[in-house]
């Protein structure tokens, strides 16, 4: 519009404004990805880099984990013994090393076999009111028994191996993923698009298959991270106690049981483990926080 | 085309909610959402259903679509009665029968494209023989709601409500349903898309035929598609009548009430607003007699003891108050509401 056509006054065009905003920073999509979502980031490399150390640990300068060497028993550490020995001469980081095999097995079994046993269960639970009431109620038994204790009693019922292991961790965590989906299943199913999809002829298998699981599933990888690092915490404490994965295949709990006795005057062979998994627990919750912010930030509230 | 048989027939509705509750959680009561309701609607024809939040009306929408089992009662889908039908049975009337939403982003799945929710009805009835077909059927769809072809492999956030609405018109439509039942399909829209929406479920009528069921709480909406309409309250239905009936000399005190609130464009328009005053009292426990005497202006002693009945008052016009039927009552009913 030009200034004539503005009537009762003379009007000129408005003066340039400064230009005090800074330019927009111009990111590529990887680095977008990286500056938006620093901790899925910064734990999913760190997990990463775990799967790569559990993977490649026969090929990064180790020795064999279970070699007895007592005449070099409790070396500190050294060029040789990056993280020193144990009181039984064993190279404590080639023990470390293998020892992430079996946290992170664990913990991916764990959370995978966990997340399809509690969904199964929770979607039935969810479309199933009759059965909900009973399936339901096992759930809360069986949450309402410690963890750590039911896993113990477990092994303690099963001969000592990984596959033990994984069980007993895996009956004591599907209850949380069960509530979850039944939570978001009892949510969707009220959904006008649910009953859309009812009122238009679809069946139950297909309305649970393309309009219930794929709203599921993000709140689902999100459970499936805490539920790993928290096995991969349960392994570590079974082991410790000895009701976990056997004393001949090195694990990070059994190296810091073997290790406690001398706590006070070789630190190290509890410290290398310890860090090791602190670390990974550290970077799988990172991953899980920052999966739960880029998903779904109304899920923070919800867990 | 009085005498032909309805396309929907509804004789005696009623839904009631169970509450559980206590230790065992037992009943202990009933919310009577819905409690005896009749209507017909005719091939063809829009039937609105008004009244508040609350009164239900959503109810009977999802009752005769049969979201849940309903308490008692009989409901007729072209002679076949649907209400107590097996599952099994029920899927091919269903094809008949659609519904459009009130709100446009939770009635579309975030994670289906549009072209996959509009096939999800055609592939359930076995309406088209391949996926070209199917697609083929979509894109047909999406030009009878006035949306672009091309946008069907979009997701349902990529479009603006009064757009979203369009698909899930789409979706009632994919199957080739002769009724719509459209759960406040336009109250969730700005005026100027819901006037826009409103002449698409017009034009799609005289196009195809239908025949629709609208839900509203807005009498001015109902006002510009309606051919009947019936006012609910409390779970009844306290008055039907057609259109014009409706607004110029409807008896029932609750529908002049309703009227009587409908916005005039003109502030200087003298007014003769009858005021509700109260809530609507709970449906867990109606109240004894005329479920309006409590709020109603002009409730006599036997409005709070004997129940009016929906009686007819002639020309298809039916009303249920004691007023109405009797005489004297009526012209002081008129006066003071028109």
């Amino acid at each position: 519009m030009s200034a004539s056509t503005i009537p009762g006054g003379d009007y000129t065009a408005a003066p340039e404004l400064p230009n005090v905003l800074p330019e927009p920073k111009k990111r590529g999509k990887v680095m977008g990805f990286v500056y938006g979502h620093p901790t899925i980031v910064i734990g999913g490399t760190v997990v990463a880099l775990m799967v790569l150390i559990a993977i490649f640990a026969p090929f990064l300068f180790t020795k064999d984990p279970t070699a007895l060497a007592p005449a070099r028993r409790t070396r500190a550490p050294s060029e040789l013994y990056w993280f020193g020995t144990d009181m039984l001469g064993r190279d404590v980081y080639s023990r470390v090393l293998y020892g992430a095999r079996v946290s992170l097995t664990v913990g991916f079994s764990v959370a995978f076999f966990a997340a399809i046993i509690g969904t199964a269960i929770g979607l039935v639970a969810g479309f199933m009111r009759r059965v909900d009431t009973v399936v339901m109620r096992v759930m809360d038994g069986l949450m309402s028994i410690p963890g750590i204790l039911l896993a113990i009693a477990l092994m303690a019922l099963t001969r000592a191996s990984m596959k033990n292991v994984i069980i007993a961790i895996t009956i004591t965590e599907f209850p949380r993923v069960c509530r979850l989906v039944r939570g978001v299943v009892l949510s969707l199913r009220e959904q006008p698009y649910v009953e859309a999809a009812i009122a238009s002829g679809t069946r139950t298998p297909v309305i649970i298959w393309k309009h219930i699981l794929p709203n599921t599933l993000a709140p689902l990888m999100v459970q499936a991270t805490f539920i790993c690092a928290s096995a991969m915490i349960a392994e570590a404490t079974l082991s410790f106690l000895g009701a976990g994965t056997p004393p001949i295949i090195p694990s990070w709990g059994n190296i810091m049981a073997e290790g406690r006795a001398l706590w006070q005057v070789k630190p190290y062979i509890v410290f290398f483990p310890a860090i090791f998994l602190s670390i990974t627990v550290l970077a799988v919750n990172m991953l899980g926080d920052g999966l739960r912010d880029a998903l779904d930030p109304r899920l923070a509230k919800r867990l | 085309m009085s005498d032909a048989r309805p396309l929907l027939e509804v004789k005696n509705l009623k839904k009631h909610f169970p509450i559980h509750g206590g230790l065992m959680g037992l009943t202990t009561g009933h919310v009577y959402a819905v409690d005896g309701v009749s209507f017909d609607i005719r091939k063809g024809e829009t039937l609105s259903i008004v009244g508040e939040s609350g009164c239900g009306k959503s109810t009977v929408g999802k009752a005769l679509l049969r979201l849940y089992p309903i308490t008692d009662g009989e409901v007729y889908l072209d002679g076949e009665r649907i209400d107590n039908m097996p599952a099994s049975k029920l899927r091919p009337m269903r094809q008949r029968m659609q519904v459009v939403f009130q709100d446009p982003f939770s009635s579309l799945n975030p994670r289906m494209k549009v072209r996959d929710i509009l096939a999800e009805p055609i592939t359930n009835f076995g309406l088209a023989k391949s996926r070209a077909e199917v697609t083929e059927r979509v894109e047909a769809l999406m030009d009878k709601v006035r949306l672009p072809r091309d946008s069907i492999w979009r997701f349902p956030h990529e479009f603006s409500g009064g757009q979203r609405q369009r698909i899930g018109i789409a979706r009632a439509l994919a199957p080739g349903a002769d009724l719509i039942i459209c759960d406040e399909a336009v109250s969730a829209l700005d005026v100027s898309v819901k006037a826009q929406i409103i002449n698409l479920l017009v034009d799609l009528q005289d196009e195809l035929g239908l025949a629709l069921l609208f839900i509203s709480h807005d009498l001015a909406t109902v006002e510009h598609l309606t051919h009947r309409v019936a006012v609910m309250y409390l779970g009844k239905i306290v008055e039907i009548c057609d259109r014009r009936t409706l607004f110029a000399t409807s008896h029932h005190p609750y529908t002049r009430a309703l009227l009587s609130a409908v916005p005039v464009p003109d502030p200087t328009a003298p007014r003769n607003r009858i005021i509700l005053t109260g809530d609507v009292p709970s449906p867990i426990n109606p109240p004894p007699g005329c479920r309006f005497h409590t709020r109603c202006p002009f409730a006599f002693d036997r409005c709070k003891t004997e129940e009016p009945v929906l009686r007819e008052v002639g020309g298809g016009h039916s009303s249920a108050c004691h007023l109405t039927h009797a005489p004297g009552a009526t012209i002081e009913a008129k006066r003071v509401g028109a």
